[in-house]
């Protein structure tokens, strides 16, 4: 083998677009390839689980993991990697902060269960059969991986080195990545890898927002047809743009539509969703209770809005249903 | 910040706890004058004073209600009384999406609250700091870090089955 | 134990006598804050705010290198301050003080004592890992610049100007009638003295006119004000008035020799009883004592077409100049005070009082011009027929105490109705009806003047007026302007009552002025509900406003007497000048500052600030916070949503660590 540096990826709970953004290298991944060794890339090539275990331990440079974590195995496999890897990149929204699969840590894990396999329309199963962790047959054993209760960001599991954001991350940013993990030049440990600085810093649109935003009611964008060169917070239309961090060249504003938060927060912000629900509620143009009430109204799905990306990574993190937990222990005054 | 303390809570009863973000000028100042006329009250609450209750961030609620708060009570100038002007509209309109969201997650309504009590209605801090913990103690604690101990069980099974991860983890944190 | 490191602090808990002591194991609280981390020193004492509390500090400070201080006590909103100078004569930064608030929010509240110490230590825990990320902070000084403004030159703005220019001070006064008096100027006789109010107003506007302090502009309005306490900026509009104030000499010529013989425009300051020329002057002792020429009148500046007498007369004065413009002046003031004044109740709101319908039926300012000996009867109270009235009635609260108008309560009306009586009865020897809801006589020889007229013989009908109709509806053919009746119920006999009277006169109320709101917004300051400007406090900053350097005088902050007015214009005037003579102002420390390099330019937090003090940079493209017009409020910093705006004492991470603290789990 050639002492060339040795890259890993992998994928957990996510839907290939983070892979698809490698690809989108185009010619530059030809120099990626040439740089480094990939060892391990399962989408892409043949490498097994049992190859990754006879590595050394942190001989793999880095790893770049997507997706969320939310089944057994996945979370094996994060723990091998880490273990194998000195460094850890959680690479795009779901392994940054829970992502897309993230937002089903707004159900119990039986609510989603027995929906899928129960209650959906297209769903027939009179016998009501679940997928079983292990199922005998003709004398051997099959298992799937358990599928658990909560979905969680990469760094809720394990110790990650760096972060990548985006759905999916852009070839830029993973360039940048690339080239200072390869000259040596990674900023410290924690840093997610992309400008700390709001996206409307580099939004095309900057000069078209008010400087009185005062809003009389929102609209979602599939309802209006959006001005091209107008801010869209300035047309009623939720943009996460300003809790969100920039560096993805505002590309969805460039397409019409609004910033969906996908980069994440700052790193002064705790809460993506608690600081752009702060703004967006401010700056709501009543005061009388029950017209405020009227006009937050044309939010109608406030979690899957402001916490599209980042539910698991949130300060709550997960429903918290009443029913769900019995409650008390010894810590209670 | 990543202090372990000790706790000073010793193994008693449960009883809930209240986190309340009072504006200086009008509820905290409230709290004050219930305290001046020995007004007796449920003690449950813990008082954080802030210059007005449009400084309220909602990720303050957040991190109250994670951190291990059963409920979350904010208190504020009567609207047109703010003494800055507006910053109690602001947080009412704040209060009403946040208040949204918590529903959303799964928090009951009765857990996070916000009152106008101006600097003159020491009684009302009192009536609504006992109805309020009345209300949480039906409700029975919320409790999350220790859910969030509980989510985390599943976790441990899989650390088992990664060989020498313990011996990993520990070489990671010296 | 990881967390405060290498900063020390020292915890001390006060007894308060038994006010904290006598419920709570003072002793055992300090022992656990010597636990926390950071806390070298723990102690208990009697008096933390006595003097040898504050000594005990001290001494701590420099024998254990202390950086940070807790006292948990009483309420900060009491000792704060105290603790605060302790701190800092001890040496470090005050606001490296923090105060847990065991009394008021602890020991007086809850009778558990077990329970209660044990919240006391989830309080101290919060306050110790808070005070850790204290910043030091300073309290910055703006320089003030010694010029003041005062718009409105009624009786209000006069007083202040004079006050504060006999202070040294120079004075701007801005009024926006072409001379100053205001209404008092308009009115006949004051209560409760019945001195004539010419003659105690007129040499005060003289005396501003002449004061080598006072730069008056009537014929004047505020266009725009910019910047903050000590450091207004303030852009004034002169309107034209096509007579060049430094040439004309006052000799009234032109207007005598102006192409209309009679005065043909209803003249307003006589409410429209009389008609004036194109060109003219208010009142005889109008100040400053210049014509004004109304544009939309003069044949001159209307059509082209004069044979311009009032030039031809002016002659080599060449005072008259009708190609003047609006001049637009730009001054730099340190304070304001608002002197705008009201506007009277419109009548004809009411349609039942018949104001406006029936010729016979008055307001009280137009009354004050009837019975002036300088109006437009020359005092004589004459109805428009020529004939002096035999009886008359006045009806107090017009507008007033009513909640399809005004709910407030006017305060002058049941005053000048009572003169109003005496002034008509004096001149007509009419039969005097005056109706009212209560008689409202407080403050100084007011009950005495009431009782006084009282006894003149006029009736007092005590009943609100509910209708007001003609006597007949066929039409006199001698042209005499027929009675009214005045229908009340009479509440002290309980019987309704129909007067007859040859005149009827409306007490209309005090209201704030058509464009208070527009004023208000000019000046960044804030309204009552009922629309007059809103002081600081009732009570203990009743001249101040919720902006700094901004002071109100007179009845655009409610409906005062005149004895009131001057009153608080001698308030304003001298707030305005203890802050001048101040030199500078100080800063409260606890303002919003945003991060410049992080701040992405989204605007979010502009229209939040309720004192415009957040402006966004063209060349930065970036917001930027006026800490000068900060006021702390930390609204902006709550929605700033990347998290770039932070308050200087309520940081972020101070209240995450109190939320932590109170919360600590094991």
């Amino acid at each position: 083998m050639s002492d060339k540096p040795k890259i890993g990826l992998y994928w957990c709970a996510s839907c290939g677009g983070c892979e698809e953004s490698v690809v989108d290298l185009a010619e530059d991944i030809l120099d990626v390839v040439e740089a480094v060794d990939i060892i391990f890339w399962p989408v892409a090539m043949d490498f097994k689980r049992a190859d990754v275990e006879a590595m050394d331990d942190r001989s793999i440079t880095a790893t770049l993991i997507n997706g969320a974590v939310r089944t057994s195995e996945q979370e094996e496999m994060v723990r091998l990697l880490r273990r194998k890897s000195a460094v850890i990149i959680a690479y795009g929204s779901c392994a940054h902060l829970g992502g897309i699969p993230g937002m089903a840590n707004q159900f119990d894990r039986e609510q989603i269960l027995r929906y899928v396999y129960e209650d959906a329309p297209t769903v027939v199963n009179d016998e009501k059969t679940r997928p079983a962790t292990a199922h005998r047959f003709n004398g051997s054993e099959a298992t799937l991986p358990v599928f658990h209760a909560t979905v969680r960001a990469l760094d809720q599991v394990i110790d990650v080195d760096y972060y990548i954001p985006g759905c999916a991350p852009t070839p830029a940013l993973l360039k940048a990545a690339v080239e200072a993990l390869l000259t040596g030049t990674l900023p410290p440990k924690g840093t997610v890898l992309a400008p700390d600085i709001a996206l409307c810093d580099e939004c095309p649109r900057k000069e078209s927002k008010p400087e009185d935003l005062r809003i009389e009611r929102f609209h979602r964008p599939h309802a209006v047809m959006a001005d091209p060169d107008t801010c869209l917070l300035a047309q009623g239309i939720v943009c996460m743009g300003p809790a969100t961090r920039g560096g993805c060249e505002a590309l969805c504003v460039k397409g019409n539509m609004p910033c969906t938060g996908c980069f994440g927060p700052t790193s002064r912000v705790r809460d993506q969703g608690a600081k752009i629900l702060s703004s967006l509620a401010a700056s709501v143009a009543a005061d009388e209770e029950a017209d405020i009430i009227s006009i937050l109204s044309t939010i109608p799905d406030p979690i899957g809005t402001f916490y599209r990306y980042g539910l698991p990574g949130s300060l709550l993190r997960k429903l918290l249903s009443q029913s769900s937990w019995t409650g008390g222990t010894s810590h209670h005054a | 910040m990543n202090e372990t303390i000790e706790t000073t809570q010793t193994a008693q009863p449960w009883r809930p706890r209240i986190v309340a973000f009072f504006c200086n000028w009008c509820t905290y100042t409230a709290a004050d004058l219930a305290g001046v006329s020995r007004m007796k009250y449920a003690p449950n609450t813990r008082i954080i004073r802030v210059m007005c209750s449009g400084r309220i961030d909602p990720q303050f609620v957040l991190e109250a209600l994670s951190e291990g708060a059963d409920g979350v009570l904010i208190g504020g100038c009567h609207p047109g009384d703010c003494h800055y002007a507006e910053g109690n509209y602001k947080a009412l309109r704040r209060f009403h999406l946040l208040r949204r969201m918590l529903i959303g997650m799964g928090i009951d309504e009765k857990r996070f609250r916000l009152e106008w009590i101006s600097a003159s209605e020491g009684d009302k801090v009192k009536t609504v700091i006992n109805d309020m913990v009345e209300q949480l103690q039906q409700l029975g604690p919320l409790d999350i870090p220790a859910r969030r101990k509980a989510w985390d069980v599943e976790l441990e099974e899989a650390k088992a089955q990664v060989p020498r991860y313990e011996e990993f983890e520990e070489a990671a944190h010296v | 134990m990881k967390g405060n490191g290498d900063i020390r602090i020292g915890f001390y808990i006060c007894h308060c006598g038994t006010n904290i002591a006598g419920l709570i194991d003072v002793a055992r609280i300090a022992e656990y804050a010597g636990t926390l981390p950071g806390v070298v020193v723990a102690r208990d004492y009697k008096y933390m705010c006595s003097d040898p509390g504050q000594d005990l500090l001290r001494e701590d400070i420099a024998a254990y290198h202390l950086m940070r201080i807790v006292v948990a006590s009483c309420s900060p909103l009491l000792h704060e301050q105290t603790f605060r100078r302790a701190a800092e004569k001890g040496g470090i930064n005050p606001y490296f003080v923090q105060m847990v608030n065991i009394r008021e929010h602890g020991t007086w509240v809850h009778d558990d004592a077990e329970y209660m110490t044990g919240k006391a230590m989830d309080m101290v825990r919060a306050a110790v890992l808070r005070v850790y990320a204290h910043q030091p902070l300073e309290r910055k000084q703006v320089p003030i610049t010694p010029d003041v403004l005062i718009v409105g030159g009624g009786i209000a703005g006069i007083h202040a100007a004079l006050t504060m220019a006999d202070a040294g001070k120079h004075v701007y006064l801005v009024e926006r009638e072409p001379t100053i008096g205001g209404h008092m100027a308009q009115f006949d006789k004051t209560f409760p003295t019945l001195d004539c109010a010419a003659c105690i107003l007129t040499p005060k506007m003289t005396a501003v006119k002449a004061h080598p302090n006072i730069t008056l502009w009537t014929w004047s309005e505020v266009e725009k004000v910019d910047g903050f306490i000590g450091n207004f900026t303030v852009t004034v509009k002169r309107k034209a008035r096509y007579v060049d104030e430094d040439l004309c000499v006052g000799c009234m010529e032109c207007i005598e020799a102006c192409i209309y013989k009679q005065g043909k425009f209803p003249d307003e300051f006589n409410m429209g009883l009389s008609k004036r020329k194109p060109i003219f002057i208010p009142f005889p002792q109008a100040v400053p004592p210049v014509p004004v020429i109304d544009p939309g009148q003069c044949l001159h500046l209307k059509k082209g077409t004069c044979k311009d007498t009032c030039v031809e007369i002016c002659a080599d004065r060449k005072a008259i100049n009708f190609e003047q413009e609006p001049e637009y002046k730009e001054i730099e003031v340190g304070a304001i005070i608002l002197a705008t004044g009201f506007t009277p109740f419109d009548a004809t709101r009411i349609p039942y009082y018949g104001y406006g319908k029936y010729p016979n039926v008055y307001t009280a300012l137009e009354l004050e011009r009837l019975v002036n000996a300088s109006g437009p009867t020359g005092g004589e109270v004459r109805l428009p027929d020529g004939r002096t009235p035999e009886r008359v009635a006045i009806v107090h609260c017009v507008g007033s105490r009513d909640e399809h108008y005004n709910r407030w309560c006017s305060r002058v009306c049941c005053m000048y109705s009572m003169k109003l009586a005496h002034l008509v009865k004096e001149k007509t020897h009419a039969e005097i009806f005056n109706f009212y809801i209560d008689m409202r006589a407080p403050g100084k020889s007011m009950e005495e003047f009431y009782n006084r007229i009282s006894s003149e013989g006029i009736h007092l009908v005590r009943g609100r007026v509910a209708d007001v109709y003609p006597e007949t509806l066929e039409k006199k053919t001698n042209g005499q302007i027929g009675r009214v009746i005045v229908q009340a119920e009479d509440t002290l006999i309980g019987r309704i009552r129909k007067i007859p009277v040859d005149m009827l006169i409306l007490s209309t109320g005090l209201q704030p002025r058509i464009d208070a709101e527009e004023i208000r917004r000019m000046f960044n300051i804030s309204c009552s509900a009922g629309g007059f400007f809103l002081e600081r406090h009732p009570k203990l900053a009743p001249v101040n406003t919720f902006t700094d350097g901004i002071f109100l005088a007179g009845t655009c902050q409610g409906p005062k007497d005149i004895p009131d007015t001057v009153a608080q214009a001698g308030a304003a005037a001298s707030e305005a000048l203890a802050l001048i003579d101040r030199g500078v102002f100080e800063l409260e420390p606890n303002t919003a500052y945003i991060m410049e390099d992080d701040c992405s330019g989204c605007k979010s937090c502009i229209p939040l600030c309720p004192y415009t003090a957040i402006a966004f940079k063209e060349e930065k493209q970036k917001a930027e916070i006026n800490e000068a017009l900060c006021k702390g409020c930390g609204t902006c910093v709550a929605s700033c949503p990347s998290g770039s705006i932070r308050q200087h004492l309520f940081e972020d991470e101070e209240i995450y660590r109190e939320i932590r603290g109170l919360l600590a789990y094991a």
